[in-house]
């Protein structure tokens, strides 16, 4: 797409660690700060999106492959709902993480950490699934148009 | 935020909507961090201005950048919009007062969460203790619709826009074949 302008590869690449661990930040920090896996979803998603822009979309799926990603959308449903199942099986209610820990709260904050990673993985990947499909097809229309003009030059 | 509405009625450049549309999002954000609901401005900021924002573009790239010309007047679409905002301002008049104490939204729930969600969760943002340990349920299902939306979207993508795609930019090619 823009893989010519030196200027957004250069502070592309600048910029892409410190978006990945303001994401880790606001997803390992949501007990304590703002936010949690949906913003820390997005924003790694906007990382990865970010370099498919500027690189290329082949490029962002060379760090993670379409495949993955459809293979990340249900996990992230499957370890939050295993986590009640996990909870259920312990002994307590669906969703209680109370049963994880030594104590109830330890296990409360190790349930939500797991929780939260499990919103992460699924909103992060569906964003990308998302773009990827999106960006595919515009790069199909390209493709089709670069097709074009050279037939009609011919 | 009205300046910006207008901008978006007014505009016929769509990139321009859209970059009016991530405008909104980010007042809107900034609205959110007033009321003092960072969580919540945080994901308007991310989801509204950012990502779809992103999305918005990808899909101009498939599409035309100018609005197509209206097909029937406005007039419907204006008087159900006054109406649903006419029915949603009067309901709003029989709510309690912004931050009211004794409100019943305060009342239920929410004294026992302050109370009890740090060291019942460990947790000290209430916010977090509350979506995912409380009303963990709620977030289960939020997950699901997510995961829903983005495998219906990759069925739409993967098999109804492709081979619809393709006869119209052969449908595209043949008067210009014809032409040569």
């Amino acid at each position: 797409m823009m893989r010519d302008t030196i200027i957004l590869r250069v502070v592309t690449k600048l910029l892409l660690p410190v978006i990945l661990i303001f994401a880790l930040y606001v997803q390992f920090h949501g007990d304590y700060g703002p936010g949690g896996g949906f913003q820390a979803g997005v924003a790694a998603a906007a990382a990865i999106i970010l370099y498919g822009m500027v690189f290329g979309i082949p490029a962002a799926q060379h760090v993670i492959s379409k495949s993955v990603v459809q293979i990340m959308i249900p996990l992230g449903v499957l370890i939050f709902a295993g986590t009640g199942v996990a909870g259920l099986l312990l002994g307590e209610n669906y969703l209680n993480y109370s049963p994880f820990g030594s104590h109830s709260e330890a296990g409360q904050h190790l349930g939500i950490l797991i929780v939260e990673a499990g919103v992460f993985i699924t909103v992060a990947s569906t964003m990308l699934a998302i773009f990827y499909g999106f960006g595919g097809l515009a790069d199909e229309a390209d493709a089709a148009a670069a097709e074009k003009s050279e037939e009609s030059e011919e | 935020m009205v300046i910006t509405v207008v901008g978006i009625i007014r505009a016929h450049n769509l990139f321009a909507v859209v970059m009016l549309g991530g405008v909104y999002s980010f007042l809107m954000a900034t609205v959110m961090v007033i009321l003092d609901a960072v969580d919540v401005s945080m994901t308007e900021a991310a989801v509204g201005a950012g990502m779809s924002t992103v999305l918005l573009l990808a899909v101009l790239h498939l599409t035309q950048t100018r609005e197509a010309p209206l097909r029937h007047t406005p007039a419907i679409p204006l008087i159900v919009c006054l109406l649903t905002g006419g029915a949603l301002v009067y309901g709003t008049l029989d709510l309690p007062p912004f931050g009211e104490a004794n409100a019943p939204q305060n009342q239920h729930v929410a004294p026992y969460y302050i109370e009890n969600a740090e060291h019942e969760t460990g947790s000290p943002n209430i916010v977090t203790a509350v979506l995912a340990s409380y009303r963990g349920y709620d977030t289960l299902g939020e997950v699901t619709v997510i995961f829903t939306a983005g495998i219906g979207v990759l069925i739409l993508l993967a098999s109804g826009l492709r081979p619809r795609r393709r006869k119209n930019v052969d449908s595209e090619q043949d008067p210009k074949d014809n032409a040569a």
